[in-house]
Order: structure tokens, then C-alpha cells, then sequence
């Protein structure tokens, strides 16, 4: 590149900067997306507006190209990870102002199943979303899940299987929550390679979710119905 | 080169190869969440009955019970310091079943991906994926494996990492990768690509392909993207019996031997001459792609159209190598270097 090609950020109008921030989160460059965001915050944006016009915005292209087979893992990961220095930034901010809440996630891979890249995928795409997402990590138990569940109080339990060997783990948690009774306090999303619709709906959970891209579309899509069921209760 | 595999490929043309490990062991009792590799040591009646199902449905070659049989997976159980072991005995057991199989037939020794992410993108660096593969290659070679077998792989690092450890191992290999992303593996590589990553690398596998992904009609259209593209090396292709499905507490695969043995034959014909299953193949399904394998010449290749009627929809328009898959809108902003 050519030294006229260079941006500077600071000197961009803010709709230009935002747009400018989208393309820099496609293509994975943390550092211009960490000015970004304290550029503005220098011109006194609310962190929730940075959070949902750039950020939420740039990842939700970053998304839609993940679905429709534009964009693979290793881009959305860089992706993701640029968000994630823009949220480390905004993170203490938002608490701070009190933000609107979007939702919170409880998510992790069932017992014997180490393949986390699309745990970790849907874990970073629902934060960019706004989510707040508690990760358990690989290899969960029924009790590590309930355990969770119950210390974090989450609107949206998330289950990832990626083995003919480990898939079937997930009904074992959804019949517990039965059991209990607590299964409908919880929107259950699974996924995984090996799943389809079908296999989600046999289990007892609420959605499948094909990629990380739909599982943000659902979540958003069962945290509106779960607020107007609440409005009519 | 020559050996076991290379020998055998050229005496028979075409070699049927076996189906799910998965699949079948969860028939015979296996628990979800619990290791298979370890019932190598703990079970290994049952790992001797399941090599036997391919045996006596007629594969030509069988795949050991060692997918997870690395450092990184095994951790889980806190078995990571049982690799070589494992490796090892999967395929002590293999071998004495092929060896009163009563015809030749080749043991495969499988390795499977690490499931981590290797750098620049993830964590794993080149040098300790190399190692891994290099112990489990080590143990399967000492349990008396003919060939390595490298499958269910992503990304094209851990490949090249692959084809390292069984360098560092002295045992040939083969390897296929898995094309569940829109005809693409999850890391973006289309058909095309792993041509060329496959015919640049130094130490070059027997023969290479596909298993896996998303039901056996995407797979037959990645073996015409394989053959489009021209390469010298065999290949192989290792297609699911259909879709998953959950009856009666099961994980049932919705493809009938009938559609696994028209499927082996178009695998045939598009392109692949080393051909089986993969989760959710039977031994019934074997049986029915022997017989059609044996019973029916080679014919020209069919189209996507032909697949799609036969077999199946793809799961995508595209796979990535027609120009014709999706692309990304116009930037608004200015791209940078």
C-alpha cells in the first residue's frame, strides 16, 4: 500500500468512520477497530450506540456473509477477535451507563465432545450481538449445565455436539431439565455439524441452529417472542 | 512407490472400503460422551466384532478404532499419555482380523483432526500438531498397520502437519477432509484447493478425498470437483448414509443400502476409486455396495443433475468452485493493506 492510501480515522465524519469500521471488522483489523471506538467515544457516543451502529452492525454483515457461504472460520474468527478488543473497551462503559440488556447465554459442548470451534464461534457472534455469554467450556456434564444455570440465571441455554458419538448427550440434558421441571424457564439452542432441524426437534429442543449466523437470528427471534409472552402474562 | 495399498488398488481397480465406526459401536453398547478408543484395551471383543462387520460385508481395506487417538482428544479422558498405546493396539486387533480375513485385506490406520485450531487463526502451532499425529502414526505403525488414514480434516495446515508426523512415522498414508460448509471444509477450502494443497506437499499421500460432511450427494459432487481439477493421485470418497436422524432414542442415518450402493457406483464413475462409507454405514450397506460395485462397469460420469434425482439435494447452490457461489456486497468503506 502507498502512503496516500493510508486512512486516518480521526479525520473520517462519523457515518464515514462507521462504515470505514465495518470493513476494517471484515477484515479483522483489532487495532483500527480499538481507535474506532475511542474515536467515538472522544465525540461523546453513548457506548451502547457504539456497541450496536458499529459494532453489532459491522458483525451482523460479518454474519449474514458467514451464512450465505461467503465467509469461513478463519475470517469470522479474525472478525470476531477485532470485535473483541472494541468490547473490551466498551465492556466497563456499558455497565457503567446501564445499557439496555439484551439477553444472556449459558453455552458449552456436551460431555466428550472437545470440538469447540463452533461453540466458540456462536459465543463470539451472539457477544457481538450484545449477548452476554457465559462459556463452560468443552466436556459438559448434565450437572456442569444445571450448575451454571442455576448461578447465572441465563435466558438461553446453548448445547454444541459435533460427533455421532457425543450429539445424542444433548437429549440427556433437555430430559433432566424436564425432570426438574425447569426446562421452559430456558430457550434450549443446539448445533453442531452433524444436526439438523429434525434431530433438534426429536430432542426436545427449542431451535436448531445451522451456524453461528442463525443461531444470533434465533436467539434475538426467541428473546422477542419470550419478552411478548412476558407482557401478556 | 509401492506397498500393501498401492498393490492391492492396482490389482482390483477399484477397492470398496468400510463404513461408520461411530455409528456401529453405539449399536453395540458405547455411551455418548465416552471415548471409543478406549475400548481398545477395555472391550476389545467388540473392536474385533466391528472390523469384522467390514470384513464379512467385503471391504478391501477397514479403518482402525483410532480417530480420537491423539494428545489433544484423549485429554479429555485423561488418556493423553495412553496415545501410542491406543494407536497401537486398534491396530494389533485390526490386523489379526484382516490376516484370517481368508483374502487381502489392508488394515487403515485412522487419525483423525486434533480439534484445535492451528495458527495464525488459533492456538496450535505447526510444531506440536506435527508431534501429535507423528505419536499416533508411531502407534499405529507398531500395531502393524499397511497405511495411515488422516480424515474428517478441516483446514489445510493441519494437512501439511499430518503428512509430516507420518514422514517422521515412515508410514504411507492417505488422507481425506471433511466439505460440510457450503461444498467447502468449515475452513473454506474448496474441492479445487485440495488438489493443489494435496499435490504440492513433499511427502504426498497414496491417495486422497473426501468423507463425511453433509449426506453422500455432496460428496459425489467434491469427487467431480476433485476429478475437474485433474490431479494424479487416486481418490478416495467416504460419504454419511444420508441424513441423522433421532428414532427411539437412536441415532438413525436415513440412507438405505440401496442409495449407498447407486451412490458407490456414481462415486465410481465421477471420478474415485477407493470408495465406502462413513457415519451411519452398515454393514448392510456394505454388503449392497459390493455387489454393486462388482456387478456393474465403470460409466461415464454423472451430472449434478443426476446426483441431485438419485441421490439427493446438495445442501448449497455452489460449492465454491463453479464461479457461481455467493459473494460479499460492495465495500462502502476504503480497503486497506
Amino acid at each position: 500500500m502507498s502512503e496516500e492510501d493510508d486512512i486516518i480515522l480521526s479525520e473520517l465524519d462519523d457515518e464515514e468512520l462507521v462504515q470505514q469500521m465495518f470493513d476494517d471488522l471484515y477484515d479483522g483489523l483489532k487495532e483500527e477497530i480499538e481507535e474506532g471506538v475511542n474515536i467515538l467515544l472522544e465525540r461523546k457516543w453513548e457506548p451502547y450506540d457504539i456497541l450496536t451502529k458499529a459494532l453489532v452492525g459491522g458483525m451482523t454483515i460479518v454474519g449474514a456473509d458467514f451464512r450465505d457461504g461467503i465467509l469461513f472460520v478463519p475470517e469470522v474468527l479474525l472478525a470476531a477477535n477485532a470485535m473483541k478488543g472494541g468490547m473490551a473497551i466498551l465492556k466497563p462503559l456499558l455497565v457503567e451507563t446501564g445499557a439496555p440488556r439484551v439477553g444472556k447465554m449459558v453455552i458449552g459442548t456436551v460431555k466428550g465432545d472437545i470440538h469447540d470451534i463452533g461453540k466458540n464461534l456462536v459465543g463470539m457472534m451472539m457477544e457481538g450481538a450484545g449477548f452476554e455469554v457465559v462459556d463452560l467450556g468443552i466436556n459438559n456434564s448434565v450437572e456442569a449445565y444445571l450448575e451454571a444455570m442455576e448461578a447465572e440465571g441465563p435466558d438461553i441455554l446453548g448445547m454444541s455436539a459435533l460427533l455421532t458419538t457425543t450429539m445424542p448427550y444433548m437429549k440427556v440434558v433437555i430430559d433432566t431439565l424436564i425432570e426438574q421441571g425447569i426446562r421452559d424457564d430456558y430457550i434450549v439452542l443446539v448445533g453442531g455439524a452433524p444436526l439438523n432441524e429434525e434431530f433438534g426437534k426429536a430432542i426436545g429442543a427449542d431451535a436448531y441452529c445451522r451456524d453461528a449466523a442463525v443461531a444470533v437470528e434465533t436467539a434475538k427471534e426467541w428473546m422477542g417472542r419470550k419478552h411478548n409472552s412476558a407482557a401478556t402474562a | 512407490m509401492s506397498n500393501a495399498f498401492t498393490d492391492l488398488l492396482a490389482e482390483k481397480g477399484t477397492l470398496l472400503a468400510d463404513g461408520a465406526t461411530g455409528t456401529n459401536l453405539f449399536n453395540m453398547g458405547l455411551m455418548s460422551g465416552d471415548a471409543p478408543e478406549l475400548w481398545n484395551t477395555d472391550e476389545p471383543q467388540k473392536i474385533t466384532k466391528l472390523y469384522r462387520f467390514a470384513v464379512d460385508s467385503g471391504s478391501d481395506l477397514f479403518l482402525t478404532n483410532s480417530f480420537g487417538a491423539n494428545a489433544s482428544r484423549l485429554k479429555l479422558h485423561d488418556a493423553q499419555a495412553r496415545v501410542h498405546e491406543l494407536s497401537r493396539v486398534s491396530a494389533e486387533l485390526a490386523r489379526e482380523v484382516a490376516d484370517t480375513a481368508g483374502r487381502k485385506v489392508l488394515v487403515a490406520g485412522s487419525v483423525g483432526p486434533t480439534g484445535e485450531i492451528m495458527e495464525p487463526v488459533g492456538t496450535l502451532t505447526h510444531a506440536l500438531a506435527v508431534e501429535m499425529f507423528h505419536e499416533t502414526a508411531d502407534g499405529l505403525k507398531a500395531g502393524g498397520a499397511d497405511i495411515g488414514w488422516l480424515e474428517t480434516i478441516s483446514a489445510p495446515e493441519e494437512y501439511r502437519a499430518a503428512a509430516e508426523g507420518f514422514a517422521l512415522a515412515g508410514l504411507d498414508w492417505c488422507g481425506t477432509m471433511s466439505f460440510d460448509t457450503a461444498g467447502r471444509t468449515m475452513m473454506g477450502l474448496t474441492s479445487e484447493g485440495m488438489v493443489d494443497l494435496v499435490h504440492g506437499l513433499d511427502n504426498t499421500p497414496m491417495a486422497y478425498g473426501a468423507n463425511c460432511g453433509t449426506g453422500a450427494s455432496d460428496l459425489l459432487r467434491t469427487v467431480l470437483g476433485f476429478a475437474a481439477k485433474g490431479g494424479t493421485l487416486p481418490i478416495i470418497s467416504k460419504g454419511n448414509a444420508g441424513i441423522p436422524k433421532y428414532v427411539e432414542g437412536h441415532i438413525h442415518y436415513d440412507g438405505t443400502p440401496e442409495l449407498m450402493a447407486r451412490y458407490a457406483t456414481m462415486a465410481r464413475d465421477a471420478g474415485a476409486s477407493i470408495i465406502g462409507g462413513c457415519c451411519g454405514t452398515l454393514p448392510e450397506h456394505l454388503v449392497a455396495m459390493r455387489e454393486a460395485l462388482d456387478s456393474t462397469e465403470k460409466g461415464p460420469a454423472p451430472t449434478l443433475e443426476q446426483i441431485a434425482e438419485e441421490i439427493g439435494p446438495f445442501s448449497s447452490e455452489s460449492d465454491g468452485t463453479d464461479g457461481n457461489g455467493p459473494t460479499r456486497a460492495p465495500r462502502r468503506g476504503r480497503r486497506r493493506g
